[in-house]
């Protein structure tokens, strides 16, 4: 058994929410207050947009043996396969505008707390208190269940790592729903003790004010989408004890940017959906990733896997990935079949078999241009001589994530396919460089 | 506390201010600017002012909002915010987005 969350006493602060700090107390009444309003299935979608109450949506599962089921995306598609996986699956949400078409509960509104200390929640090490999905290459999503033990144990090397300390703040601009926002802006403050700020801060703007908001040490857990956007807006930001950045390297140039410009240490963090987070780095003492203790790579060819610590089963790894020493290695981008957008992950293989498979589709294939160092997009080709661009894109919109729609969608009489029928990428490269 | 209490009271007082209406130059100026910002596949003519930018219109997605509100900001001396329900208004269409910087621009 496992404590929920490592702040020591009743008036320990938990997080900050818009009317002040939230105590260990009052965060744990309203834990169980949730818990008493759950239903009884078993699987909890929980699309709270308020971080403070994504995280009482978690613990109220966790305390009542419920799964958080957390999707990669929210598309109408992947709802109806996650209905499938788990036909008693509820959502959970703060937003009115939620338009799910699953069982909703909305988050209630909260009492004042009794005086009486209430008692941290102990959790079974092997409970399965989540399902991360990827994308598969086939389009059919991928579960990956999470232990409460397997997550514990990555997210403590995490916080020995970067030396997060309970008179901390988290503030966080990525969405707790995804593993790298789920790791280390909820499960990093109850394990090291520390604050969550509720905000979800998107301009930067909103950034500037989310920081202001709480006390030093400020810890700003972020993406180079976010961080860049910070950096060019020119704001003048309060002080920020430790940057933290994940779901894509940071350029050198930016990562110098950050520090010189936030005079504070800068982070990144390397993991995957599949592993949890497994090494992390100081892009400003030099490139090499060192992995997090315990936690082995093994290269077979082009393929990298890892093992140990919190990982189960060898998990093979979607990047190119060179070993330096026994807990050193560098990253050389990702292998040719994933995309990553702004930090959101698919296979190149499923995003072609979903277009092909979209009625009216005679033959189509998706692109991923040379990366120039700023946010690259996707294109696509199509053969669909009964379709518009509109009546194609809704039809992926039902199933992708928007940052994966194609820009541009190029309609072709036929696909520049070689005598084999297969489709080399330089022929592609040569179709959208002649349509520029 | 105090500087949460300034940022409330700042918020509230750009929620005060009258909507001005954009002019047609403006919604000319800005559709321009989305093209360039965000290498569209449509001309600025084609953006037709009440036309939605997120979905199934234009098809903006988060990525391109924060790239918009960046140039804009630069461009018009305004900081966008998304605290109040007005963000996803904001950008519901260019003529909202315009009237949006008529109201707040200081440059």
């Amino acid at each position: 058994m496992l404590p929920l969350i490592l702040h020591q006493s009743p008036e320990d602060i938990v997080a900050w929410r818009a009317d002040g700090a939230v105590t260990r107390q009052q965060f744990l009444f309203e834990v169980d207050q949730l818990a008493a309003q759950l239903p009884t299935g078993e699987h909890l979608l929980n699309m709270c947009r308020d971080r403070y109450r994504f995280s009482v949506g978690l613990a109220a599962a966790m305390v009542s043996g419920k799964v958080s089921l957390l999707p990669s995306a929210h598309t109408p598609e992947m709802l109806r396969q996650i209905r499938g996986l788990a036909p008693d699956v509820f959502c959970l949400t703060d937003n009115e505008l939620c338009a799910q078409d699953l069982p909703q509960v909305q988050y209630p509104a909260m009492g004042a707390c009794p005086a009486s200390a209430l008692a941290v929640p102990q959790i079974k090490a092997a409970q399965r208190i989540a399902v991360v999905f990827t994308s598969g290459s086939t389009g059919i999503p991928q579960p990956h269940p999470k232990t409460w033990g397997a997550l514990v144990s990555s997210v403590q090397a995490e916080i020995a790592r970067l030396g997060v300390e309970r008179d901390c703040t988290l503030i966080g601009t990525v969405p707790p729903q995804h593993m790298y926002g789920f790791e280390t802006t909820i499960l990093m403050a109850w394990l090291s003790g520390c604050a969550l700020s509720h905000a979800q801060p998107f301009y930067p703007a909103d950034i500037c004010c989310a920081l202001e908001a709480v006390p030093a040490p400020r810890v700003l857990v972020s993406s180079p989408l976010h961080l860049r956007a910070l950096i060019a807006s020119g704001l003048v930001l309060p002080d920020i004890k430790q940057v933290v950045s994940a779901t894509a390297p940071l350029p050198l140039k930016l990562a110098q940017d950050i520090e010189s410009g936030f005079h504070a240490p800068l982070f990144e963090i390397y993991g995957s959906t599949e592993t949890g987070q497994i090494a992390a780095r100081r892009p400003a003492h030099g490139p090499a990733w060192q992995l997090f203790p315990g936690i082995k790579l093994t290269v077979d060819g082009e393929c990298a896997r890892a093992h140990g610590a919190h990982i189960g089963e060898p998990v093979a790894l979607s990047d190119q990935i060179e070993p330096l020493t026994d807990e050193h290695f560098l990253l050389h981008g990702r292998m040719a079949d994933l995309v990553n957008i702004a930090g959101k992950r698919h296979s190149l293989a499923s995003l072609d078999h979903l277009l092909g498979s979209i009625p009216g589709v005679v033959d189509g294939a998706f692109y991923m241009p040379d990366e120039t160092g700023h946010i690259t997009r996707l294109a696509a080709c199509v053969v669909a001589p009964r379709m518009t661009p509109s009546t194609l894109l809704s039809a992926l919109r039902e199933h992708i994530d928007p940052v994966f729609l194609p820009r541009p969608l190029l309609f072709v009489d036929a696909l520049p396919r070689n005598s084999t029928g297969k489709l080399p990428r330089s022929a592609l490269q040569a179709l959208f460089q002649s349509h520029e | 506390m105090q500087e949460a209490l300034f940022h409330i009271f700042k918020t509230m007082q750009n929620n005060l201010k009258p909507v001005i209406s954009s002019t047609a130059d403006l919604q000319d100026e800005v559709a321009q600017l989305l093209v360039e910002c965000l290498n569209l596949d449509v001309t600025a003519d084609q953006i037709t002012p009440d036309a939605p930018l997120y979905g199934d219109g234009l098809g903006l997605d988060s990525i391109d909002v924060l790239e918009v509100a960046l140039t804009v900001s630069k461009r018009y001396g305004l900081q966008l915010r998304s605290d109040g329900a007005d963000n996803r208004h904001i950008f519901g269409s260019l003529r909202s987005l315009c009237d949006y910087i008529a109201t707040h621009r200081t440059l």
